[in-house]
């Protein structure tokens, strides 16, 4: 009797035991994500809608901001400054274009042609990354220099000719020009390029090349019909990642450049820390923010590779 | 013309060597101006050999507090981000969940924004709550943003992870606490460790968030920006030099005890 007694209640505490621990463990993933997700929330998500607010604000600093749903900020932002965002748009699509051109036989160089030599390669291509890019960029100045060497060749080459011509120079100069803006631009983010076209290349499989050869594909079909389509989500990641960060940067624009090659970011950065016009700085943000995701999502879109995010 | 054939063939190479010339140009001008002697307050055009700025490094006024700084926030904003990071990284990889694609989309979207963008906003937010800009603010910014990043790198370990190995080792009557410090930490260690090395870079090196959110602090980045409008110090290529040599021999110890340990295995 006691036997039968005694026996029933420890399947039930084994099963209670049992749904307890799954809930627990159902719990795991949310305390894993939570002070990570909590974080991004409050400083990153929480922040944004503090600027949508701000940008529809009206006021000065000394009588305080009010919001009063001034649309008018935004449409201001954009007649006075729709210079300094097609410019800021061209320069970083001109050195994305650049930076895939460039990088694109680097990549490949590290990932068919290297050999026993990759890891050094490689090594080359991140270890400037660690001298702070505000340093490098500084030496494009000493570079770039007027009466400089590079100046020199450009100018017995007449290629400065050329290109003054077409607005990127001055005679006889590059500082403080278009063009030395977009070198600075293509410099600074081709590291951002190259390693994802390296990832997306190195996984293609070397006998497709030999087979696109036995097939009687001339190097060249083969690059086209066979490797660069395989290395597409390399570009399209690669592309992002330098177009992205160069269209709000202002570093280059600033160092390299001159009043007339003002991009947007510098724009926000003045309003914001120096005028303290918070409202036109907070609309000219969002401005950028919208404009550059709406072009990364069509991008994305357009070269089928939305399962890339 | 066999030379004309030679370039023809070898097309690729010489056009990735040109772009690796112009990817280290800056750091060899660099390392050369670091034993310049500049006539005037700039640091631009050579002037004459000297050994002056290596020899006293710490010779411009506040440069070195700003270096320490910047280290200072790097591990921390590193510690910060890689633990969190990490947390973010396996929950993603491992667990099945509500709001996954929301999340996912959470953390891509730091990526997917302009420097500038996060930086105003974040400041709108600091101002709005009446914050002290200073270390902590630049700090809270630097893991916000470094975030993403480990959770990309580390993620990409975890989901080549077999979790067989864990499996197993609960087979074998290990706890789940002992599962987790000797068969997956050090699996994921590699990412992790990635993730790590990228976060420091990152804060190390960042500019316009922390420009925005610094207040008067001033991080190195910020020491340089200064310097360049009021002369830029000969000993600032120093410690860009120092740098790039202290980052390439931590690449080449690493492969070293790498290889080693591949050896070894062997």
């Amino acid at each position: 009797m006691t036997v039968t007694k005694e026996a029933p209640p420890a399947p039930v505490t084994a099963e209670l035991k049992v749904r307890k621990a799954s809930t627990r463990k159902r719990l795991v993933p949310y305390w894993l994500l939570l002070p990570g997700i909590l974080w991004l929330l409050v400083f990153f998500a929480l922040p944004l809608v503090y600027q949508a607010s701000t940008s529809v604000q009206t006021g000065s600093l000394e009588k305080g901001f009010e919001v009063t749903w001034h649309f008018q900020t935004y449409w201001d932002a954009l007649t006075d400054y729709y210079p300094q965002f097609i410019r800021s748009l061209l320069y970083a699509g001109t050195a994305t274009i650049l930076c895939l051109l460039l990088g694109y036989p680097l990549a490949y160089l590290i990932a068919f042609k290297a050999g026993r030599w990759r890891n050094v390669v490689l090594v080359l291509v991140i270890a400037p990354f660690f001298t702070s890019f505000l340093i490098r960029t500084l030496a494009w100045k000493t570079i770039l220099a007027d009466g400089g060497a590079v100046v020199d060749v450009l100018n017995t080459l007449h290629v400065l000719d050329v290109t003054s011509w077409l607005g990127w120079t001055e005679s006889n100069r590059v500082l403080a020009t278009p063009m030395a803006v977009v070198c600075g631009l293509t410099y600074n983010f081709l590291p951002f390029m190259i390693l994802p076209l390296y990832t997306s290349l190195e996984r293609i499989d070397g006998r497709l090349h030999e087979a696109a050869g036995d097939l009687y594909a001339t190097p060249a079909t083969t690059f086209r019909k066979v490797t660069f389509p395989l290395s597409m989500p390399g570009v399209v990641s690669g592309t992002l990642l330098t177009f992205i960060p160069a269209s709000g940067d202002y570093v280059n624009a600033e160092l390299l450049g001159s009043t007339d090659t003002k991009m947007v970011g510098s724009v926000i950065q003045t309003q914001f820390l120096r005028v303290l016009d918070y409202p036109t700085a907070a609309a000219l943000s969002f401005i950028l923010m919208a404009v550059v995701l709406i072009m990364v999502t069509v991008y994305i879109r357009r070269s089928g590779t939305e399962d890339l995010v | 013309m066999p030379v004309l054939r030679w370039i023809r063939r070898n097309l690729i190479v010489i056009a990735g060597l040109l772009t690796l010339a112009y990817m280290i140009l800056p750091n060899v001008v660099v390392m050369v101006f670091s034993f310049n002697k500049p006539n005037g307050r700039f640091n631009y055009s050579w002037q004459r050999f000297s050994l002056d700025a290596w020899k006293d490094p710490c010779g411009v006024a506040d440069m070195c507090g700003s270096l320490s700084l910047s280290l200072q926030i790097a591990v921390w904003a590193t510690v910060g981000a890689t633990v969190l990071g990490t947390m973010i990284s396996f929950a993603l990889v491992r667990y099945r969940f509500r709001a996954r694609g929301a999340i996912n989309s959470l953390i891509f979207l730091p990526m997917a924004m302009p420097e500038v963008v996060m930086a105003a906003s974040l400041l709108t937010l600091f101002l709005n709550m009446g914050a002290q800009l200073g270390f902590w603010t630049i700090l809270i910014a630097h893991i916000m943003f470094c975030l993403s990043f480990v959770v990309t790198a580390v993620k990409a370990r975890v989901m080549s992870m077999d979790p067989r190995l864990e499996e197993a080792a609960r087979d074998l009557y290990a706890g789940p606490v002992q599962t987790f410090l000797r068969v997956t930490l050090p699996i994921a260690a590699p990412g992790i460790a990635a993730g790590a090395l990228l976060a420091f870079a990152l804060s190390f090196d960042d500019f316009i968030i922390t420009n925005f959110n610094a207040g008067s602090t001033v991080t190195f980045p910020m020491f340089v920006w200064g310097s360049a409008q009021r002369g830029t110090p000969v000993q600032i290529n120093v410690i860009g030099t120092a740098m790039f040599i202290i980052a390439v021999m931590v690449v080449v110890v690493g492969q070293l005890i790498a290889n080693r340990r591949k050896n070894s295995a062997r």
